[in-house]
């Protein structure tokens, strides 16, 4: 228990350190840098409390998919770092709002449990226990029955961010000349080839 | 005291002991297989390879590693020398801690996680970020250019990667490794599922950026790519990264497609004859990777973004849905929990 505790510590106090130096960080890049080692360490919390099928997921999609996004973008980025600071003092106080409500939020959530304990069994009682069945299978066996529409909706929410997207960026120029694999590769000899006859000192 | 010792001091010790017995094999054969690829290219192209040192050139992989350890590591002075120093380790670094999960026997593995291939997927998927720490932290134009090539190549495979592994899963019921490797007793899943396999492999020619997707390091065009301003042994930490994934990768194939350890006669096969097994497909994969090397040309880059969303993603959702419909329709579906 004491090695479990260690890495409890170990992950949560990486955890804070990192997510405070991804808005301390001066350098955008290493802002994103740390915010993949606070993804890994949450995912390490992840493991810690048996939910290795979370932990997984957020390597893949966060650190394996959005960071790469998140650190391409950044990287192309030029930013001015004095002109990014100026703002700094207007957006504080929404910035504090905002980080007020979450925190909030979080203890009404927490607090709940303690509150009304009823209310923590009505929570886990969607799933079988941990020890009974792998949480890979107990998170298949609600989310495709009982949150089937929540999870399509999600799916639709993001098909329309993806739309949305596309319509925002994609331009049509003109005169553009484009691959046309088909058109390439079914090109025959004869009309590729032309055999002249070139008479000297006329060109063709 | 006596807790101290069977409760954190033996099991450590087991784990480490396990541990090398895994990488130390796993280094020498990375060294070798640098060898292997320029003796199977030299026969291919009609020459001798090396030669010189040792009976074969047998140790030239030794005399490589001498002259790197001997050189000096020169940083760049506009680079950023933390993420400059960082990059070559994570690189080799998660070209090690993969094979936590890879079975090389009926038993014979490290972590026997429930969720391995999601590990090793996660694991592979994060290798693009030792070639991007690179590329932007030597602060040069060459390298740069191959960090944004390998970002968005490495992300575009995955994408088809991952629905090729759920078609697998789907035929198993299970994440665990060992539990792929079993189900495939009857027959291994390259035949059945055969348009994935070749699949899988050329995305794992991307996601290792082998020829003939080595854009990221094409050294005709962008010299060497992410590597241009490493020396000495950060830059060959790169390249045994690079080599201990390339393994890595034949191993995953090996895994998902070509029955892991289990021998290709349906005899029953005592279980120190799994490693040999597993080392042997492996290397034939291997084989292919270096074969492919000595004959095709580079794609483009427009080609390789084509090939990959717009050839394979389709296909490879297709025939997840036609695994699915299949395995449905003649319930033939895993039913097994766990």
């Amino acid at each position: 228990m004491i090695v479990q505790a260690l890495a409890f510590y170990l992950f949560a106090a990486v955890t804070v350190a990192a997510g405070f130096m991804v808005i301390a960080a001066r350098n955008p890049v290493h802002s994103v840098l740390f915010l993949i080692l606070a993804f890994f360490n949450a995912a390490g919390l992840f493991v810690l409390l048996g939910a290795e099928f979370l932990a997984m997921i957020l390597v893949i999609v966060y650190v394996g998919a959005v960071a790469v996004l998140f650190l391409f973008v950044v990287m192309m980025l030029d930013i001015n770092f004095a002109e990014l600071r100026e703002g700094f003092l207007n957006y504080l106080p929404i910035g504090l709002v905002i980080g007020g409500i979450l925190l909030v939020e979080l203890f009404l959530v927490l607090g709940a449990w303690a509150i009304a304990p009823e209310a923590a069994k009505f929570a886990s009682t969607p799933t079988p226990p941990v020890e009974q069945i792998a949480n890979t299978h107990a998170i298949g066996q609600v989310l495709y029955t009982k949150y089937m529409f929540a999870f399509q909706v999600s799916g639709l929410i993001l098909l329309v961010a993806m739309i949305g997207a596309i319509v925002l960026t994609l331009r049509v120029r003109e005169g553009v000349r484009k691959q046309r694999i088909s058109v390439q590769v079914s090109r025959t000899r004869e009309e590729a080839v032309a055999l002249r006859k070139v008479e000297p000192r006329q060109g063709v | 005291m006596d807790e101290l010792w069977s409760g954190y001091l033996l099991p450590g010790g087991i784990i480490v002991a396990q541990i090398l017995a895994l990488l130390v094999p796993l280094l020498v054969i990375v060294a070798f297989l640098t060898l292997f690829e320029r003796k199977v290219m030299a026969a291919m192209q009609l020459r001798l390879g090396p030669n010189v040192v040792g009976p074969f050139g047998i140790l030239q992989p030794f005399a490589d590693a001498l002259k790197m350890i001997f050189k000096e590591t020169i940083i760049p002075t506009g680079a950023n020398k933390v993420i400059f120093l960082a990059a070559p380790m994570l690189t080799f670094i998660l070209a090690m801690i993969a094979w936590a999960v890879i079975p090389v026997g009926a038993g014979l593995v490290i972590a026997n996680i429930n969720v391995g291939v999601l590990y090793l997927f996660a694991i592979s998927s994060l290798g693009v970020y030792g070639i991007v720490m690179a590329g932007w932290s030597s602060n040069s134009r060459y390298p740069f250019l191959a960090a944004l090539r390998s970002a968005s190549q490495m992300v575009s495979y995955e994408v088809s990667m991952g629905f090729i592994i759920i078609s697998v899963l789907l035929c198993v019921g299970s994440l665990n490794l060992s539990k792929i490797v079993e189900a495939q007793r009857t027959v291994w899943f390259a035949l059945p599922l055969f348009p994935m396999f070749i699949i899988f492999f050329i995305s794992t020619l991307a996601e290792t950026n082998r020829h003939p997707f080595d854009l990221p390091e094409a050294e005709s065009e962008l010299v060497a790519g992410y590597q241009v301003e490493y020396s000495s042994m950060s830059f060959g930490l790169f390249m045994l990264g690079e080599y201990a994934n390339m393994i890595l990768m034949c191993g995953m194939t090996t895994v998902l497609f070509l029955g892991g350890w289990l021998a290709p006669y349906p005899l029953p096969t005592p279980v120190w004859m799994g490693p040999f097994w597993f080392a042997l497909k492996v290397t034939l994969l291997l084989f292919v990777f270096i074969w492919v090397r000595a004959t095709l040309p580079r794609y483009r880059y427009d080609q390789l973004m084509r090939l990959g969303w717009k050839v394979f993603l389709p296909f490879s959702l297709a025939w997840l849905v036609l695994t699915a419909a299949v395995l449905v329709y003649f319930d033939l579906a895993p039913k097994t929990v766990m």
